[in-house]
């Protein structure tokens, strides 16, 4: 990415990808050789599903600026119907984070299966480029300073 | 006074005075607790000012039983003070463990919850706009107000704390288990929850029998616009209720009154969030197709979802809190 453009903010962001798609077309993407944003932590998951609300709020606490989830098209989970239960989780968690003063678009889902490696690749730079646009996460906790 | 029995003190913060009556609510038992301790510092019951409470020894007091938050400078200097006249401190009640209700206003800028109130409330008619002051001079005295704090704050945040009592308030069984626990002398490890079960609601709950095998919810429903059956698992009828991730030990009082549980008890042992542990098992019983508006609209009646799954525990939140220990 060009350093210039980035205004130098080098934004943290965790990629909570599913170990049945997702992230072995990161994997493919990787042997292709294929370049995406250094900013992209990748965390791998056995399901979407695994995906506990604390671990996105935990990163957000951390450190992160923004967290993406990625699974299995639907129909496609490998445990059946694990990604569904990360969509609606996603969509709860969305509106509640967005309560507590958190740009929504910090939290994205996407559906990414095995074989689609471009995909990951235009996945992560469209959010890493929405990312370094909101610029750094400012979490409720620093709102106010406390005396 | 005699000399040999324990001392204890109990102090109020930012609170509603719930904990003050859970405590007078022990009723006779109180009496039997009187017996075996002194105490020597409580503001709502007997006369021991902060003075007499100066004049004790550093460590004195065996436990200081505090409740609600921490908002104002005053609350501040009164449980360091206690705190250094403790062995052990212990928090009592939601507010002080987790921030409680009223940690809901750390929503919102200081400043604009004291214009509010001062100003823009419906109930308040403020024409000459007065604002809160710290000093006041009248007739050339001066007139001191404690200061109103950035953020509502759970007691640890402030002073160490070796105990924790949840509940809003804590049911009299609780209190009396948890004072029974203390004066043992058999102590479990500091920063225990004690007085309650480390089980969930559910385990006691007189409708757990009813919960069907598979919890499936088609859409939450509204406590206000709901019917609720009170012999059926309510979580079961579409009822956001808290139980499983809530910690128990209050013989499900609410929902023996036909009412869900809001989570007062705080979150189990091991849980870093409880919001975020909310979300995660009311979206996930959720029995609708992975669409954005059929999910939205099976979450209507969760219109505040800060507000119904960080009720007592929003100034503990991962978010929240001030401290994001590992």
């Amino acid at each position: 990415m060009d350093e210039a453009k980035t205004d130098g903010f080098k934004p943290n962001i965790v990629a909570i990808v599913c170990n049945w798609c997702t992230y072995i077309a990161a994997d493919t993407a990787g042997v292709a050789r294929m370049k995406y944003s250094p900013y992209v932590r990748i965390v791998r998951v056995m399901c979407s599903g695994r995906v506990d609300p604390q671990m996105v709020l935990w990163a957000f606490r951390h450190g992160a600026d923004g967290v993406l989830i990625c699974g299995c098209h639907p129909g496609d989970c490998h445990y059946k119907e694990g990604n569904y239960k990360a969509y609606r989780r996603y969509i709860l968690l969305k509106r509640m984070v967005k309560q507590m003063g958190i740009d929504e678009r910090r939290l994205r889902l996407e559906w990414i299966s095995a074989g689609e490696a471009p995909r990951v690749k235009e996945v992560f730079n469209s959010f890493a480029e929405e990312i370094r646009s909101l610029g750094p996460l400012k979490l409720p906790v620093e709102a106010g300073s406390h005396e | 006074m005699s000399e040999g029995k324990p001392k204890i003190a109990l102090y109020w913060c930012a609170s509603c005075g719930g904990c003050e009556e859970a405590v007078v609510d022990l009723a006779e038992d109180l009496l039997k607790i009187a017996e075996k301790v002194d105490i020597v510092f409580w503001p709502v019951a007997i006369d021991a000012k902060k003075e007499d409470l100066e004049k004790l020894r550093d460590g004195e007091i065996l436990v200081s039983f505090i409740n609600g938050a921490i908002r104002l400078s005053e609350h501040e200097e009164m449980v360091k003070l206690l705190r250094r006249k403790s062995k052990l401190i212990v928090a009592y009640g939601s507010c002080s463990y987790m921030g409680g209700i009223l940690s809901l206003a750390n929503l919102y800028p200081r400043e604009e919850i004291l214009r509010y109130v001062a100003m823009e409330a419906p109930t308040v008619e403020n024409p000459g706009e007065t604002m809160f002051k710290e000093k006041t001079m009248i007739n050339g005295v001066e007139l001191e107000l404690p200061r109103f704090l950035e953020k509502a704050r759970p007691l640890d945040e402030i002073v160490e704390v070796d105990y924790y009592i949840p509940g809003c308030p804590p049911t009299p069984q609780v209190t009396l288990k948890a004072i029974e626990t203390l004066l043992s002398g058999n102590l479990p490890p500091r920063g225990s929850v004690i007085g309650a079960s480390d089980k969930s609601l559910c385990n006691e709950c007189p409708l757990n029998s009813t919960k069907p095998e598979k919890l499936l919810v088609k859409k939450y429903k509204r406590l206000t616009h709901a019917e609720i059956d009170p012999e059926k698992c309510l979580l079961a009828q579409g009822i956001p209720c808290l139980g499983p991730v809530t910690r128990g030990g209050c013989n499900a009082l609410c929902i023996k009154a036909g009412m869900p549980c809001t989570g007062c008890f705080g979150p189990l042992d091991g849980v870093v969030d409880y919001g975020g542990k909310a979300v995660s098992y009311l979206a996930s019983i959720l029995d609708v197709p992975p669409e954005k508006d059929a999910v939205l609209k099976a979450l209507e009646g969760l219109p505040d979802p800060v507000g119904y799954l960080y009720k007592y525990s929003l100034a503990k939140s991962l978010l929240f809190r001030k401290r994001a220990e590992r």
